[in-house]
């Protein structure tokens, strides 16, 4: 189920013209962990340009997004519920970590909200 | 005819910590005085729904200010060479002070984050100065959701941008699309380190755990209400706050997060109207 989210996430971003253009200025390689099984996502000046499955043995990347399969399942359902409904809500919560380098994710923090919130529409 | 609405804005020249101050005020409607505070790193734009609600205008007037550094309040005097910071007695004077510019006659005051805050201050010290106090996703402290206010203020990452970006999880997913996003474009517009300096106030200066239990609502009422989908001040933090004020009413408001009368005016009026009716029964 994840796993075909996850897989659909490239085509969901590339699709969508003003996210792309929001993410221009970026360009990074960022893991997003669902449980155990870990992707990486690299960016190009906005376009999702290849999304890798791990498991990976010393792979870089710039920051990382770790939650349940679980909770992603509550994040991307159509309505969350309190709690569930940000990805700082769910790392407040402790329902998700944030690591690594944030300063890419800081200055591009509404694209990659909602590159990570894409799912949610079509889930 | 032209489609103008009936909310009028004027400046206030007024002192603050013994400098010149020009606070910029909107109001709309009559009767009892009803004054409205923003979040912090907004302005009283937030408000501009309820000061179009002719439910509301028909017995209050409604009056809501930027505070100084904010909106089209501008800081004062000197400000190039200060880093803002908000504290507790330089908001609690704030309001104190606007109301006495305007001869306010015991005003009912209306908070929202740090303005719902600072009404548990207003509450304890300044009781009879009130008709009532109504404090919106309010609590006496509030445990941080980002270690680093950093972030807000940095030549790397833009400041509106960032605020714009952290701000809408606190919206609720049910809040519709136009006001949410008039909610964030004012968090897009303030100026360099505001937003980061009013944090001082919500997140170190104004923890008040150790004084709440002194505020008497028999000399002043509070009401307390904050949106299920606020986790920056959480209904928790709220009712854990209110536990300690004998008296204080609470509501929790459902499908809302930390911006009630600006991201969903409509939800929002069906928790505020019976509170306001209840303050003016009270006579």
């Amino acid at each position: 189920m994840i796993a075909a989210v996850l897989d659909r996430l490239a085509d969901l971003v590339n699709a969508d013209a003003a996210l792309v253009r929001r993410g221009r200025h970026l360009s990074t390689t960022f893991l997003v962990e669902t449980g155990a099984t870990a992707w990486l996502v690299t960016v190009h000046e906005g376009r999702v340009t290849r999304l890798e499955r791990g498991p990976f043995l010393l792979r870089a990347f710039s920051f990382a997004v770790r939650a349940s399969e679980d909770a992603w399942q509550r994040f991307w359902a159509p309505v969350p519920a309190a709690g569930w409904h940000d990805l700082f809500a769910m790392t407040k919560g402790g329902h998700a970590r944030v690591e690594g380098d944030l300063r890419p994710l800081m200055a591009n923090l509404r694209y990659v909200k909602e590159v990570l919130a894409k799912p949610r529409r079509s889930a | 005819m032209a489609d103008v609405e009936p909310i009028v804005g004027r400046y206030l020249r007024m002192s603050l910590g013994g400098r010149p101050h020009r606070v910029y005020f909107e109001e709309a409607g009559g009767g009892l005085p009803l004054v409205c505070l923003h979040t912090a790193g907004a302005d009283g734009r937030q408000f501009r729904h309820l000061l179009n609600d002719a439910e509301v205008t028909r017995h209050f007037r409604v009056i809501a200010f930027d505070m100084p550094w904010h909106g089209k309040s501008l800081p004062p005097p000197g400000w190039q060479d200060e880093e803002y910071a908000l504290t507790t007695r330089g908001y609690v004077d704030l309001v104190l002070s606007f109301c006495a510019a305007l001869g306010l006659d015991r005003p009912v005051v209306l908070g929202c984050s740090i303005g719902g805050k600072i009404v548990l201050e207003l509450a304890r010290l300044h009781a009879t100065t009130f008709r009532a106090l109504i404090g919106l996703e309010s609590a006496d402290y509030q445990a941080p959701w980002y270690d680093d206010t950093g972030w807000l203020h940095r030549p790397d990452v833009h400041g509106g941008e960032i605020a714009g970006a952290l701000m809408s999880g606190l919206i609720a997913p049910q809040s519709p699309s136009e006001t949410r996003w008039d909610t964030l474009w004012m968090y897009m517009q303030g100026g360099p380190g505001v937003f980061k300096g009013d944090l001082v106030f919500y997140r170190a200066d104004g923890d008040f755990r150790d004084r709440v239990g002194e505020i008497d609502t028999t000399r002043c009422p509070l009401y307390l209400l904050t949106g299920e989908y606020d986790f920056s001040c959480t209904p928790e933090d709220t009712e854990r706050t209110a536990a300690k004020i004998k008296g204080a009413r609470v509501t929790v408001m459902k499908e809302i997060g930390h911006f009630p009368m600006s991201e969903h005016p409509a939800q929002f009026r069906r928790y505020i109207l019976p509170v306001l009716e209840d303050i003016r029964a009270r006579g």
